[in-house]
Parts: C-alpha cells; structure tokens; sequence
C-alpha cells in the first residue's frame, strides 16, 4: 500500500508531506499527519463528530486553511481527531466531517503542540501516481 | 537541505553584506552579524536566501539585516530585522512571527547560590506548581471575554491593577508593558477563544522558567544599576509569548494579507512574506490586532512573574521584598514597532520588524527607561538550558546601524525531529543534573528538542554583537533549575 504521509524535518519546526489517489485523500491523509504529530492516532476514539466548512481562494491555501481549522479545534477546545469524512472539495470551499473525541491527558499523551500550518515552502502538485502536498507546521 | 551558495562580501570581522545585485528585486543589500565560524554553519541552510528575499520588501530602508543567532523561519529568518518607512512602506505578520511578543523577563533576588541550592528541588517543584505550563495547559486567572478586551488593551498593566505585580514592573518593562493603538476589533472570535483559557501560562515548546547563577560581571557599574551585584547571586528568567492567541492573530492576518498582495501589486519572492501597506486599511487592522496580541504577552509574563516570586516567598519564608525579588526588564522579541531613527541625517518614522530579535535602545534615548536611561536599555539574551544567558545593554551604535536591535538569543542548529532523533531527553536530564541543574518538565521526550546540542553557543552569538558594538555585555549568568513547558 502506498503510504498516507511521511514527518519531514524543519530547522525550528516540523513538516508533514501527504499522499492522496484523489485530492480528498490527500486532505484527509494531511489531517491525520497532523494528528499523528500531536498524539498517537490509536489512542483517538470516535466518541462524537463535528461538521466544518472551510474556504479560501486557491486550492493549496485552501489545504492551508483546513490544517489550521483543526489546529484551532485541538488549541481551544482540546479536541482531537482520527478520522475525516470529506463531503465535497472544490478548488476554493471545503465540507468535512471529523470524528473524534476531547483530550483526556489520562489516555492521550501529547508529543507536539501544534500551533499554525504555514505558506511556508507549501507546494500541492498533481501527477500520474496522485496528489502530493506539503505543508511546514509551526510548533 | 541544500547550502546556501549565494555571494556575500566581508566589512569586517563581524559584518558581512549580501549585495543589493545578488537577486534582481532587492531593495537594498543584507547586513549579516556573524563570526567566520558561525557563518559556516548559518549557510548550511537557506536562512541568508531569507535575508535576500526581505530586502524584496516595499519601503525596506537601510538593510534587511540578520543577527548572529539567526536561523531559517518563515518568509523571514529567525534573527531578522527590517525597518519600513511608514509612508511608502509595508507591515508584514512574517516580519513578527507567530508566537506575537515572544520574550524575556528576569527577576534578580538577593539570594545567594548557597542560600538556594540546598532547596532548589523544593523550589522547582513549588514554581511547577504555580505556575502553568505544557500542553493544554490553563491558566489560574479566569478571564472573561469583557476582561480580555481590556488585557489586550492594557496588557501588563492589567495584571499589575490585580495585585499581580506593581508599578516599578511596568517602568523596566518595554513599551511599559503596553503598546498603544491595539484594537480588539480586530481580533477574531477563535483568537479569543483561544487566548482566554491560556492567560497566564508558560505553554511549550522552546518557553521556560529558569533559577540561574550569576557566574561572570562584565561591567559593576551597570550590572549594580540593575541590581546585579554579586558572583553567586540567584537571577529567575521567563521566557514565554502571546500562546495560541497570538497564532491565532497572525494566522488570521496573513489570511488577509494574501489578499492584499495582489489588491496592492505587491511582487514577493517568497508567499510567506504576505504584506500590506502600512497605513492600509489591511496593514492597520494588522497593527492593531498584532497590539492586542504584544499586551496580552506582556500580561501573560506579568502573572507569571508574580506566581514566581510567591513561589520564592513561600519556599523561603520572607516577602518577594525581602527576597529582593525586583525586575531588572523585559523585552520583545517578536514584534513590529514605529520608531523615529536617523538615517543619513534625516529623522524618518519606520515600522521595526523584529523577528528573533531585540531592541537594544542606548543611553539617553527617549524610550530607554528612567533606570537606565545613562546606561542604556537592558538586553537580555537566554541561551540553551545547558549552558548560559547574557544580560548586555542598548548602544550608541546600534542606534546608528541596526535600527537599536540586537541579537535574540542562541538561534538553533539542530532541526527539532533530528535533535529528537541523535538525543534522548531522559539522557538530557540525567547530564544537566550531573552538572548540578535540575529540570522539571512535562514532556520528557520533547526535552531532547530543547538540548544543548540543538542550540549555537550563545557565547558566540553574544561575542558578535559585542564586538560589531551594537550591543555590550553586562554580566553572563547559568541555570541551576529549569522548567520547560
């Protein structure tokens, strides 16, 4: 099986390349990235959902910005994520379910604050095997 | 990660100039502080291409500078400074950072290290008790939202008005703990929700509490202005930002700021470098947002600074007064300023991105504070956990040259994942206690980030702008007890 997504290294920082057949793979396999940064993702069990919609102006931001949604979920609500069920993905506006459940630290030990997903180096390409994207994360 | 192979003449031992013809697009040349040793290790990565790309920057005056403990960041290098005239100029979040206000405060005491090492277990667990850190973390504070509007407005005033601390804080305190024009409608619903739970915590990461031994004085006199007046003496540094508020902030901002790129025909080599014109609708709501973010940091180290001399009171029996718990001053190092300087005789209002750097005011200048102001402004430049800190001060020269900034600290070598990688953070422990530093922390694996090894000697990085004279030091101090976040 081809892999979801590899952990890249960044001087002050840390950079997660994702993998997707399709453009919503590739979406769902960058938020497991980041989760998996965060947490150990086998430790996430689905006890409830949330819908989100993003949107912004080009696709690669777009990834950008649903990136730092979760983020946002996992700072102020302390909720944590494992799986993500995209309901529709246009260039500009995405829909997503996300399952998961809010941070015990008696179960869920944290390896990484996460902070912000940055433009930095961003680069989403499309060729023959997919969709590659990657994405520098602020710690 | 590719070298950097670009050009770069020498001015002296300490200064090195990046042409303005290296890349067509430059505005004016880059100005890098290093040693001929340090050089080499900055150019194993693309941090100088940094240095270019920001020099692309419209209404960039003078230099796009880079101190000695720079490092590769985002759009900007960490260690960059760049000055934008207010008129034709633009304000750019990269050119601040995500963690807004990130920076350092320290308390000097009148304990001596004979005094203190006996209970510093003690004392490293009462301070890990009241004072929040890590992941997740919440603050003791409770802040509702008609209370937060009025922290990001007043920033470490706010916390003083509560008891937390007092007046003679906020006069060694940059900007007096408070930067005017911040504005809370400019900040969004999620930023607050993010800030509110977290005022008032040390957070992760690179943040931290440090006991330290002043161990070398430079200079008595101005070392004794700052109360600093004995070898062995016991010093508290505080290294902590704005939190998830400040990420918040900026990442709303850039959103907005990608936008105004195109609005304003602004070309960039590089999209983390997002900006727009100062006076904007875009580069004012930036400004004031970016405000409300440096006074919520200014609070957040403010009630920490207060738990911390609790903490000292109540392990050792007396009054922080008694304690002679004073502070000697707290600075930025992220953050974006207008300024007056001179250039070429002329006096010019410039926007001062400091990105991993600090200002570094001389004797005499207006915003100097009364303390200090024949001395010049404290400097304070925390090292790695293994090794040392400076306290240095403002010069004359930096005024001249380096738009009054200076270097920010040690600046990193080691990526975090190959610091994780070649250390194990229970090894660091087990090494720091045998040279007698005790570390308390919430994450152990994440200790291994934070290692000497990942870290330039800040003995160096301090050594540079001594000697290129836009910063002079004071007195070098090292930890004895430390809490990461």
């Amino acid at each position: 099986m081809k892999k979801a997504f590899e952990i890249v290294d960044h001087t002050a920082d840390v950079g997660i390349i994702a993998y997707g057949t399709n453009i919503e793979e590739l979406f769902c396999n960058a938020a497991l990235a980041l989760f998996s940064l965060i947490t150990e993702p086998g430790s996430i069990q689905e006890k409830s959902h949330l819908n989100l919609r993003v949107s912004s102006d080009e696709r690669d931001s777009l990834l950008v910005e649903w990136l730092n949604e979760l983020i946002y979920f996992f700072d102020a609500k302390h909720i944590l994520f494992n799986r993500f069920d995209i309901e529709s993905l246009t260039h500009n506006q995405l829909k997503a379910t996300c399952y998961g459940e809010g941070f015990d630290p008696m179960k869920h030990k944290i390896k990484m604050g996460v902070k912000a997903a940055t433009y930095h180096m961003l680069k989403l390409d499309k060729n023959s095997d997919g969709y590659k994207a990657q994405i520098i994360l602020d710690i | 990660m590719a070298r950097w192979q670009g050009q770069l003449i020498k001015i002296d031992d300490y200064r090195w100039k990046i042409p303005e013809n290296y890349k067509t697009g430059m505005r004016v040349p880059g100005l890098i502080y290093a040693s001929k040793e340090m050089l080499e290790s900055i150019c194993e990565e693309q941090a100088l291409e940094q240095v270019a790309n920001v020099a692309f920057l419209p209404g960039i005056v003078g230099y796009s500078f880079a101190m000695p403990d720079i490092h590769w960041g985002y759009g900007f290098p960490i260690g960059g400074v760049a000055a934008m005239d207010i008129n034709d100029g633009v304000v750019s979040p990269g050119g601040v950072g995500y963690d807004i206000n990130c920076g350092v405060r320290l308390l000097r005491t009148t304990l001596s290290e004979a005094e203190v090492r006996p209970r510093i277990n003690e004392l490293i667990n009462e301070l890990f008790l009241n004072v929040p850190s890590g992941l997740g973390s919440e603050g003791k504070i409770k802040v509702s939202q008609k209370e937060m509007n009025r922290l990001m407005v007043e920033g470490a005033r706010w916390a003083v008005k509560r008891g937390l601390g007092s007046e003679e804080d906020l006069d060694v305190t940059e900007e007096g703990g408070c930067l005017g024009g911040a504005d809370p409608g400019k900040i969004s619903d999620k930023a607050a929700k993010r800030g509110i739970p977290q005022a008032g915590t040390l957070g992760s990461g690179n943040h931290f509490l440090e006991i330290q031994v002043v161990k070398e004085i430079f200079d008595s006199h101005i070392a004794s202005i700052m109360g600093i007046t004995e070898i062995g003496q016991i010093l508290v540094l505080i290294h902590t930002g704005s939190r998830g508020f400040g990420h918040q902030v900026c990442t709303d901002h850039l959103r907005v700021m990608e936008q105004a790129v195109s609005k304003y025909g602004i070309k960039l080599p590089d999209r983390q470098l997002a900006c727009a014109p100062i006076e904007s609708p875009e580069g004012q709501d930036y400004l004031g947002a970016m405000a409300c973010a440096a006074n919520y940091a200014w609070a957040n180290r403010q009630c920490i600074a207060h738990w911390v001399r609790e903490s000292f009171s109540k392990v050792f029996g007396k009054s922080p007064e008694k304690l002679g718990m004073k502070q000697v001053y707290d600075v930025a190092h992220n953050i974006a300023k207008m300024e007056e300087h001179t250039i070429d005789g002329r006096k010019v209002k410039v926007c001062v991105h400091r990105k991993g750097a600090t200002r570094a005011f001389p004797a005499g200048h207006k915003d100097t504070p009364r303390r200090y102001k024949e001395v010049g402004q404290p400097v304070l430049v925390p090292g790695d956990m293994g090794r040392c800190s400076f306290v240095a001060v403002g010069t004359e020269k930096a005024m001249k040259e380096s738009f009054g900034s200076t270097c920010h600290g040690a600046g990193r070598v080691l990526s975090r994942g190959a610091a994780k990688r070649s250390i194990r953070g229970a090894d660091v422990i087990r090494e720091l206690e045998s040279r007698g530093i005790i570390v308390k922390t919430e994450s152990v694996s994440a200790l291994a980030e934070e290692a000497s090894q990942a870290y330039k000697d800040v003995t160096e990085v301090i050594g540079v702008v001594h000697q290129a004279g836009i910063s002079r030091k004071i007195a070098m101090a090292i930890p004895m007890g430390v809490i990461k976040g």
